[in-house]
């Protein structure tokens, strides 16, 4: 359903300003989103100020640093630190992307970080992405065949490997699909991108044999059809790829076997 | 967490604008939704002048007057901008949904043709009506 405003054990207070770090000349101040479920209370947002002189240029160069530093009980998830794992996406200065490789120097003014939107919450910056995960098993992501296996390997073309290009690079980390109005408001039922992609991924990969099945479990006004081409997705995808692009095709594939 | 009393998690902020940045991505799509939901009311109202009409010059004067009233004529010229501006959107999806304009620099742009599109339609439309 689609929502405006946030449920009442959602809104936001003003949280605790945190001391500025001694004798640092070029702070910047960092707004950041918290929730603690074990105080009962509302989220707030947090701010905190960094001594910009001794930290690494991306966001989560600063998130690491005032966790260490300044508030030990900030949470967020990160791993690799380069944008492979997909852990550490937020909604940083208005638009979802990894903190990892989002440098600080691409913000203006304040530097404000919440988590993924329309989620919910675990703690501070952590989304519970439970239910993205499993739209994402709900669509097959592996390879389904139906002929004998091959001596060897699935054997694909240099053509046909080209169409997984833009595809096989997601690294599900739902910036996309937490970008995505119409899965703010109808995630119950729609997919959304991420999943769709996905979806896509394996309808067009030359050695699937379940296209059809894949396509009759998407004919569906809410799993697929959601998608109205807001582009929001392909818009704050970190990785730069189109999920959009790749719904349409999936729609272009469902007219076309009938027609 | 052992207790068995789950957590009632709170909602992660989203509203556009005030939370996620407004886009031309997102704002194109939202103004198709509001034209569209508008024109169905004018629409209404377009009837009712012609259901006033049908019913003789005693119901029809008094709606008449408000329909050409200033207030009228902005519903209208409003009417034509969210005509114009439907229509040029409908384009839109037309190109997405035969596969072309899906990279994000030229749907952008095919928003911005869009919005300027409208306006500039809107003001020949009532230069030559």
């Amino acid at each position: 359903m689609v929502q405006f405003t946030l449920p009442k054990n959602s809104k936001i207070r003003t949280g605790k300003t945190w001391p500025k770090p001694e004798g640092a000349k070029n702070v910047r101040k960092f707004q950041i989103y918290r929730w603690n479920p074990d105080d009962g209370e509302n989220p707030r947002v947090d701010t905190y100020f960094v001594d910009m002189d001794a930290c690494g240029p991306m966001v989560l160069d600063a998130l690491i640093k005032i966790k260490n530093e300044i508030d030990p009980t900030l949470t967020f998830r990160r791993s690799c630190r380069e944008g492979i794992c997909g852990s550490c996406a937020m909604m940083i200065d208005g638009i979802n992307t990894l903190a990892c490789i989002y440098g600080l120097d691409e913000i203006k003014g304040d530097v404000k970080i919440y988590p993924l939107p329309h989620m919910p919450v675990v703690k501070d910056l952590i989304p519970d992405l439970t239910h993205f995960y499993a739209q994402h098993a709900s669509i097959m992501p592996w390879l389904e065949t139906k002929t004998n296996r091959p001596q060897k390997e699935w054997k694909q073309s240099i053509e046909d490997r080209k169409k997984l290009d833009g595809l096989y690079e997601c690294v599900m980390c739902a910036s996309c699909s937490a970008a995505c109005p119409s899965y703010w408001w109808n995630s119950d039922r729609y997919l959304g991108p991420a999943a769709l992609l996905h979806a896509y991924r394996w309808i067009v990969d030359s050695r699937d044999e379940a296209t059809g099945e894949r396509l009759d479990d998407l004919e569906d006004p809410f799993k697929l059809y959601r998608c109205h081409t807001i582009m929001n997705c392909a818009k704050t995808c970190p990785k730069g790829l189109n999920p959009a692009a790749a719904i349409a095709e999936i729609k272009r594939m469902m007219v076309n076997r009938i027609v | 967490m052992a207790q068995g009393k789950p957590v009632e998690r709170p909602l992660s902020p989203f509203m556009l604008g005030q939370y996620y940045r407004l886009q031309m991505t997102s704002v194109s799509s939202i103004l198709t939704r509001i034209t569209g939901n508008a024109l169905i009311v004018s629409a209404f109202l377009v009837v009712w002048w012609l259901v006033a009409a049908a019913s003789g010059p005693d119901y029809f004067e008094p709606v008449n007057a408000f329909m050409t009233s200033w207030f009228g004529d902005l519903i209208f010229a409003l009417s034509v901008l969210g005509v114009w501006y439907h229509y040029l959107a409908g384009l839109r999806h037309f190109l997405w949904d035969a596969g072309h304009g899906l990279q994000i620099e030229t749907a952008e742009k095919l928003g911005w043709v869009c919005v300027i599109g409208s306006v500039v339609l809107t003001v020949i439309t009532l230069i030559i009506v």
